[in-house]
């Protein structure tokens, strides 16, 4: 017999995808299950069911919830080793291509798009370059693309940036006001963000590189192979697919399909 | 120490542990002979350096195997499991690892409390949870949640811990099964095995 939590918790993820269509039916329930309980103290609800009559009758309070639900921690130049790989190792062949499609699978308030951008920049790519940036939160998509981020973080960034192999200095891409980085406007020129769920949208466009980092840990198998096959149907023939520090393709129904070109970076390559 | 009879039949064993859990740990695991049949997965608080040596250091001391937990493995019978450093390690109710980048608990990613609470989940009863020594009050909510789904818990003495501040905010939550020194938890683990096997 299940426990009650159990039940409800199924429940409220059934009534969520039955009536907004995001489907975290497939997501790992330990975080997921965390995530619940946190909101049911946001919403001062003191069961799961109270909080699924709540959202399933009012959007605002769903839109809430998908706050909590979301996970919005991420950083610019993030494990900066795995930024300089790519700029080694993966840039190079980037540059034999004419023209440049890049995804950002799950790229939450956009930290990973500036980072991208930024790279792409110095690199001499970012003219020739479109890149995808998706998410399912529209909130989070809405603060990546105005690109603002609290001074206190890009201390660290900047640290970051340099071990990363920034070129320059990592005030030239933002203007400071009243404790805000403004980032230049002109970095996302060629950026696309857009509304796309792993979970269940198809592919949308071909592409040469496809970024998904700490997106996949919050799956299970099932979803994360959903997740790899539409890398590997969007993917050109050798194209690049990157994951975050702790996510691999060893155990995926895909993992042969792609080889690793710096696999201590996670950086794989469409064989 | 409580007689052999009186400990419950479990399938895995916890361990949190911050300062001072480096040295604690090896005096826990060392002696377990080599063949032990639990899995044991232990949250050590580290700076969230890129890569932990952890497994490295501990795979001279002790008998069992040592590995980082992976993401989305099953939890393997006679292993001794770290969580690497920078996520959160959990286990599922199919009793694979998941990671995730939740913000810190009590500053700490890897936090005790969300391997406790979801191995809680996972194991229910037949879970035992070990809490050692530390500066902060992180596992003192997580253990509370194994005793509530019917597990096992064990608290290093204060008296003896190398900073007592964990352990004690651990007993100022709820009263655990056992509170022992470093000796006795090692005993009492070797005594869950034999009753495991």
């Amino acid at each position: 017999m299940e426990r009650n939590s159990e039940i409800e918790l199924r429940l409220l993820i059934e009534a969520i995808y039955l009536k907004y269509s995001y489907d975290f039916r497939d997501y790992s329930g330990a975080s997921i299950k965390r995530r619940v309980n946190h909101a049911l103290s946001q919403f001062e609800c003191s069961t799961i069911s109270a909080l699924q009559e709540k959202v399933l009758h009012d959007p605002t309070a769903f839109m809430q919830l998908l706050q909590l639900l979301t996970i919005p921690v991420s950083e610019m130049f993030r494990d900066p080793s795995h930024f300089l790989a790519i700029r080694k190792e993966v840039v190079p062949l980037l540059k034999t291509y004419p023209s440049i499609k890049i995804w950002i699978a799950g790229c939450s308030t956009g930290e990973e798009v500036y980072s991208t951008a930024i790279l792409l920049r110095e690199e001499g790519l970012l003219d020739r370059t479109i890149i995808y940036a998706t998410d399912i939160n529209p909130r989070s998509l809405e603060k990546a693309k105005q690109g603002i981020f609290s001074m206190e973080n890009v201390r660290a960034y900047t640290q970051n940036y340099q071990q990363a192999g920034g070129q320059r200095s990592f005030a030239d891409y933002y203007t400071a006001a009243y404790g805000y980085a403004i980032f230049d406007k002109s970095l996302c020129e060629n950026v696309t963000f857009a509304d796309h769920s792993l979970a269940t949208d198809s592919v949308f466009s071909e592409t040469q590189l496809i970024s998904c980092r700490n997106v996949l840990i919050y799956f299970n198998k099932k979803l994360q192979d959903r997740a790899f096959g539409l890398f590997h149907e969007s993917l050109c023939h050798r194209g690049f697919l990157v994951l975050g520090s702790k996510e691999t393709l060893d155990f995926s129904a895909f993992g042969n399909q792609f080889e690793a070109l710096v696999k201590q970076e996670r950086i794989y390559r469409k064989s | 120490m409580n007689s052999a009879a009186r400990l419950p039949t479990v399938e895995a064993i916890v361990i949190g542990a911050s300062a001072g859990g480096v040295e604690a740990l090896l005096n826990i695991l060392s002696p377990l002979r080599e063949g032990f049949v639990l899995p044991i997965i232990v949250v050590l608080h580290l700076p969230e350096a890129r890569r932990s040596q952890l497994a490295e250091v501990f795979a001279r001391r002790v008998a069992m195997p040592v590995l980082e937990a992976i993401d989305k493995t099953l939890v393997e019978a006679g292993t001794l499991y770290f969580a690497g450093p920078g996520y959160h390690l959990s286990v599922e109710q199919d009793r694979s690892f998941s990671l995730s980048l939740e913000p810190r608990v009590h500053h700490s990613r890897p936090a005790i409390d969300f391997l406790f609470e979801s191995a809680a989940d996972a194991y229910g009863p037949a879970l035992a949870a070990v809490l050692l020594t530390g500066a902060n009050h992180d596992g003192a909510r997580g253990l509370a949640q194994v005793k509530q789904h019917g597990g096992l818990t064990i608290v290093q003495d204060p008296d003896e811990a190398q900073i007592a501040t964990m352990p004690q905010a651990a007993l100022d939550l709820h009263q655990p099964d056992h509170i022992l020194p470093i000796r006795g938890i090692s005993r009492l683990i070797v005594e869950l095995e034999q009753i495991a096997c």
